[in-house]
């Protein structure tokens, strides 16, 4: 949990930095365009930019506390409801893109591994090359064209639910499992057909990081001296490359996971565009370009908050796999 | 297929790609914003073998212009990284102790950010323009020179030659000036040529997002963005090829850091 602590304290002086730094007047900025003096001199008052940086530190720190991340210009909504209504559209996207990328790119990083030089190892590497080039919104694009206007058989790419169907109460916000807690099959399928082309770019993109690491990381502990024992002792195939080889070649995976969730969160925002998703990336792309700052802001706060989540997650994680990595340290 | 042919074909695309840089503008067959109204979204043909986009302009010859654009975002940025990263990156690392705390921590915090996020932060910011994008992408690139020049610069920091020269009376700075930082470079230049490829990405992502490049510009980001209204409707050449000169570039940049990497480096060969 402290090695945490750090990180937040910079991600919060950088952010800081960030609304600072605003060429001109910070308070004319927050206000709007359309804001008078007298709000202007609200804002400036509410920011606390008459008075010293460090104090103006403390008074921004305070206010994220508080849940105070400002005002979006365009809704007039705090910026923190607007984040968090599009927040579960954006997860359910990435979440779903990494769980696919694991899903294909871990059985072949083995299987690269397991075979060196075969046909296997070669897809594999021929993959890991071309995924790290591909531009993402690149991928999407093609996806769309390929299987909406050439094949039909993927829904059109605007949102995450034909105008047709009324979005599922909401419990989770994740369409697909909010749909199947109000029973609702018809629903579910619709929400699954928009996720598909999406989370597969998603997944394309994450593959390849994965993939390599993987296979890097079972070569290694294929030619280890616990491997070789094991193979001495009789054991079976299965077993050796399960228990004794994944097991411990998992680790550097889930490392790279978290590097490869922080790309994806990058990602995210390019496949939300391209899929007309309303996750939070859209609403970030719309707000850059309507010079909207504190939902900026508030939006990449937000997504570094999340990132050291997850990293936190599989600090955890990995202290619970590897008896060797202290929770203490 | 050899190692060294990979190297070899991806060196002669690099170079293709630099001339086409420098001399797109007289080898393009059209001028690139000369828009026909007569003439739009046609699909490839003899005479516009990429097709015309919606206003009739010639999608090869704003193919074949963009790619100064693209070099030089992506050129700019990453000279800007090399040259702030390795100097931050080699203090850490030859005097360690507060200097290498302090680096190693601002380093850290620019990585706690999802990176193409922070970088339409940092966008956001600064202002909408190429200048600010090109500012971007060099801070996120920053911690990767950092990293590598500080760990290049620590292994050599006892070296023989830095003794030696230590009891000749040179002074620090101009030992690490002078005899540790040549020797850095290698590594130092293998990671640049695999960052150049994401740097162009990453700027071409930017712009596909409406950030930095404007309208009648030829980039490959946005001209992709432009296509992409098109795609539902079948027109794919307006998207496929930026895309793909996009995507080539990218390509040639990683197999050449890859190829450089295998020389500098044979121990870490995939």
């Amino acid at each position: 949990m402290l090695q945490a602590v750090p990180s937040i304290f910079g991600v919060i002086v950088i952010s800081f930095v960030l609304t600072r730094a605003l060429p001109g007047d910070p308070a004319v900025y927050f206000a709007g365009a359309m804001a008078d003096k007298e709000s202007i001199e609200q804002v400036r008052q509410a920011l606390g930019l008459d008075r010293s940086w460090v104090e103006q530190f403390f008074i921004y720190v305070g206010n994220l506390a508080q849940g105070d991340w400002g005002q979006s210009l365009k809704t007039g909504q705090p910026v923190t409801e607007e984040l968090l209504k599009r927040l579960p559209a954006s997860l359910e996207l990435t979440f779903i893109g990494l769980g696919l990328a694991v899903l294909a790119a871990v059985p072949l990083g083995i299987l690269a591994a397991t075979n060196p030089g075969s046909w296997v190892d070669h897809i594999c590497r021929l993959l890991v090359t071309a995924g790290v080039s591909l531009p993402t919104f690149f991928t999407g694009l093609f996806l769309i064209y390929i299987f909406y206007y050439l094949l039909g058989w993927s829904p059109s790419p605007l949102g995450r639910l034909n105008i047709l169907y009324l979005s599922p109460s909401h419990v989770t916000g994740f369409y697909i499992i909010d749909s199947l807690i109000a029973g609702d099959l018809e629903i579910f399928l619709g929400a699954l057909a928009q996720l598909i082309l999406p989370t597969i770019t998603l997944g394309l993109f994450a593959l390849a990081p994965i993939a390599r690491m993987t296979r890097g990381a079972m070569l290694g502990a294929l030619s280890s001296d616990y491997v070789r024992t094991a193979r001495a002792n009789g054991l079976s195939k299965s077993m050796i490359l399960l228990t004794y080889a994944f097991r411990n070649a998992s680790l550097p995976v889930l490392t790279t996971l978290g590097m490869v969730f922080s790309f994806l969160l990058g990602a995210n925002v390019l496949v939300e565009k391209v899929f007309s998703w309303p996750g939070i990336g859209s609403f970030a792309i719309e707000a850059l370009i309507a010079s909207d700052y504190a939902a900026v802001q508030g939006f990449v706060l937000s997504m570094a908050l999340l990132f050291i989540t997850v990293n936190l997650t599989i600090d955890v994680i990995l202290a619970i796999t590897d008896p060797r990595v202290g929770l203490e340290e | 297929m050899s190692e060294n042919l990979v190297t070899v074909v991806s060196f002669s695309l690099f170079l293709f790609i630099v001339f086409l840089g420098l001399f797109g503008e007289f080898l393009a067959p059209y001028d690139p914003l000369a828009t026909a109204a007569s003439n739009t979204l046609r699909p490839p043909s003899w005479t516009h073998p990429f097709g015309t986009d919606n206003l009739g302009r010639d999608v090869l010859s704003r193919v074949i212009v963009a790619t100064r654009l693209d070099l030089s975002i992506a050129l700019s940025a990453v000279a800007l990284s090399f040259v702030i990263g390795s100097a931050l990156g080699s203090v850490a690392g030859f005097w360690g102790g507060w200097w290498d705390r302090i680096i190693g921590r601002f380093s850290d915090t620019i990585m706690a950010f999802p990176l193409f996020v922070l970088a339409m932060g940092i966008v956001a910011a600064l202002g909408n323009t190429v200048e600010n994008i090109v500012y971007a992408t060099a801070i996120i690139n920053l911690p990767f020179y950092i990293r590598v020049s500080r760990a290049e610069t620590s292994v050599r920091r006892e070296a023989g030659y830095v003794a030696a020269a230590r009891l000749c009376g040179i002074s620090e700075i101009r030992i690490l000036a002078t005899q540790v930082f040549p020797n850095t470079l290698p590594p130092m230049m293998v990671q640049i040529s695999l960052n150049m490829g994401w740097a162009i990405l990453n700027a071409a992502g930017l712009s596909f997002i409406g950030l930095g490049v404007r309208a009648p510009d030829a980039e490959w980001g946005i001209m992709v963005a432009e296509g992409a209204t098109y795609i539902v409707s079948g027109e794919w050449w307006l998207a496929l090829f930026p895309g793909a000169a996009l995507m080539i570039a990218v390509f040639c940049f990683n197999l050449l850091g890859d190829g450089l990497r295998d020389l500098v480096d044979p121990q870490r060969r995939t």
